[in-house]
């Protein structure tokens, strides 16, 4: 590999760029080749791919047959009887799906939004500038972002029922926070914050502390060395973590379940149990429903591959 | 923990000082700016993440039905402990076992994610395709992980896992024979792992090894080439240099999986509350919010307590984790 790499060198002094062309160019060289270790490699990978897509192509294809006519007598890769939208329609339609796909975007849209702009304000104060807690701070989010949520739910519906709030902004007529889709709205908050306010800290640490001190002397205050300077040097990171967060906050089943009571008013993800009841034993039927829930959030994955793991990644790297 | 971090952080802040008072100091506005900035937020936190937490370790000293009001709750001292501890109760153990088992397994499917990502590291043909496929179990809540499973792996008639299943047709979701149990002294029934509970460890197992092996991609990429290079030149295998060389310099990306990993493991809920099996799949998260909600809802005190054990098993590995990053920070 670096004899191919060598003789260029010698022949002419290159740039940067064509050093960086030729060495791109042996990587796709060194792709090319075939050995047996690579054949091998490639024999296992390709088995492991195919087993990964066992349980969802499976479930894709059985959820256009009929369960009790076909699967269940045929087997699950038979040729099918009769392909058919049924266990589609039937899935929406019990499992309420026109209203609790609503309810997630209620909820998950401006959850997402304002817990993005509180994390990003603390990871900017707590980075930019020292005061005596900033670190006790970025320990308490990131710690709070790990907590087991089960351990406090009971004193949060204690704590929701007895804040007033308006019987209009709500369709559950409790007077209070009980119940309400603003309740899960706060708690993903409160929560999500902890792991935003560690990736963003972790990134604005990389931003160079000269462009807010420039700032500062041509007289910028807190607030503008917030929103002009350091805010925009920020978007990829905030791109990279609303993928991430939306598919999380999109995947929550904990607290849609326990903080709403009324199936149809919780959102899409807590609301998969009820078709556990009446339909438990057509497994079909819950193939097709899981699909429905799963596309949204595999059509952001497949449409923003790179923010997606450029987010996890952005977690787990220190800056 | 908090004074040393703070002692830290005021050594951090010493050169700092210096140099912003070079520049401009900060005005009133800004300090207002500053505290609003990080007040607001600390506070939604800290209402909602750590005062609850706090109020349910009280809650788990009390005897409380969560219908009456709470004037009605009596202290009663360290009794709900001694119960769930004790031979009155049959959740905590089966629970905390299964997430053992989770714990240890999930620790297997990190280091198996940890083999994908070498693997595919190594520039070849077709490497994002592999990693997309690895990785979109990942973007699936655990609840829909659950339901996909059961509906084409799970079930007695259809399963995929029965064909590969040598005895005879088993409904794994519901199934909770144990594969291997064993006695404990204070312990009046066996401890073991049921079938439907290893089910959902192999469905848990498809969705971690992705996220781990995206970890450890990322990981791999930072890893000095030079290095590789000088302990081949020394005469290195393969397995050398990676126990030698890549292994070791991996070392922040094994600190975060390790704690992804146990802290994953202990808070499992969704898989096992979708797919609602009575008997054999219990965890901690499930017995917590059972005692609280549903049936045995009222059981304010012993589901606290519950809590409470779930909560300090977590914040021991918060706090080990918490101290490693900062203090590293620190020193950077």
């Amino acid at each position: 590999m670096t004899s191919v790499n060598d003789a260029p060198i010698a022949v002419s002094p290159l740039s940067d760029d064509e050093f960086h062309d030729i060495q791109n160019e042996v990587a796709k060289r060194n792709k090319q080749k075939l050995t047996l270790p690579r054949v091998v490699l490639q024999g296992f990978l390709i088995t492991m791919a195919l087993i990964w897509l066992v349980p969802v192509g499976t479930a894709v294809y059985n959820s256009f047959r009929n369960y009790a006519t076909d699967t269940q007598v045929n087997g699950a890769f038979a040729p099918p009887e009769t392909l058919t939208l049924e266990n589609y329609r039937t899935a929406f339609r019990v499992g309420e799906m026109s209203s609790t796909f609503l309810n997630t975007a209620i909820i998950v849209i401006p959850a997402l939004f304002i817990t993005l702009f509180l994390s990003s304000m603390v990871a900017f104060a707590c980075t930019r500038f020292s005061w005596k807690f900033n670190i006790l701070f970025l320990v308490l989010f990131t710690a709070g972002n790990l907590m087991p949520q089960q351990v406090m739910f009971q004193p949060l519906v204690q704590f929701f029922s007895r804040v007033p709030w308006p019987d209009f902004l709500s369709a559950v007529d409790s007077g209070s926070l009980a119940g309400t889709k603003a309740s899960v709205i706060l708690v993903h908050i409160a929560f999500q914050i902890g792991f935003c306010t560690f990736v963003l800290a972790n990134y604005m640490k990389t931003i160079p502390k000269e462009l807010g001190e420039a700032a500062a002397v041509d007289g910028a205050g807190v607030a503008r060395q917030y929103f002009q300077v350091v805010l925009p040097l920020t978007r990829p990171a905030l791109a990279a973590l609303a993928t991430l967060e939306f598919t999380w906050l999109y995947n929550d089943f904990f607290w849609g379940s326990v903080l709403i009571n009324r199936g149809a008013e919780r959102p899409i993800t807590s609301s998969i149990s009820v078709l556990n009841g009446a339909y438990a034993t057509d497994f079909n039927l819950i193939a097709a429903a899981s699909i429905m829930i799963a596309l949204p959030t595999l059509i952001v994955y497949l449409a923003l591959q790179k923010q997606f793991i450029g987010g996890l990644t952005l977690g787990a790297n220190k800056g | 923990m908090s004074a040393s971090l703070r002692a830290e952080s005021e050594l951090m802040a010493a050169p700092r000082k210096g140099r912003r008072r070079r520049s401009t100091a900060l005005t009133k506005s800004d300090k207002i700016w500053l505290s609003l900035m990080v007040g607001i937020p600390a506070t939604i936190h800290i209402l909602l993440v750590w005062i609850p937490a706090l109020a349910t370790v009280v809650l788990s000293f009390m005897e409380w039905d969560n219908l009456l009001p709470i004037g009605e709750a009596q202290p009663v001292g360290f009794r709900n402990y001694w119960v769930i501890f004790t031979i009155f109760d049959t959740n905590l153990f089966p629970a905390m076992f299964n997430n053992f088992m989770l714990v240890a397994f999930l620790f297997v499917c990190s280091a198996v994610g940890m083999l994908f990502a070498y693997l595919l590291d190594k520039n070849i043909r077709g490497s994002a395709i592999y990693q997309s496929i690895y990785y979109f179990p990942v973007v699936l809540s655990l609840a829909v992980v659950g339901f996909i499973w059961k509906s084409t792996m799970f079930s007695r008639d259809s399963g995929l896992l029965n064909t590969l299943w040598p005895g005879g047709r088993i409904d794994f979701v519901g199934d909770s024979t144990k594969v291997f149990q064993f006695d404990l002294p204070f312990l009046d029934f066996p401890l073991g792992l049921s079938r439907n509970f290893a089910a959902l460890l192999l469905a848990m197992a498809w969705r971690h090894i992705g996220y781990v092996m995206v970890l450890y991609l990322a990981g791999l990429k930072a890893v000095d080439p030079g290095l590789r290079e000088a302990s081949a030149i020394d005469g290195a295998n393969e397995v050398q240099t990676f126990r030698n060389v890549v292994f070791p310099s991996l070392k922040p990306i094994n600190v975060v999986v390790a704690v992804i990993t146990v802290i994953e493991a202990l808070r499992a809920y969704d898989i096992v509350a979708a797919l609602n099996e009575q008997r054999g799949t219990e965890v901690m998260g499930t017995i917590v919010t059972n005692a609280l909600v549903g049936e045995g809802g009222g059981r304010v005190g012993i589901g606290s307590a519950y809590g409470v054990v779930l909560l300090l098993l977590c914040l021991a590995f918060i706090i080990w984790y918490v101290t490693n990053h900062y203090r590293e920070g620190e020193k950077a």
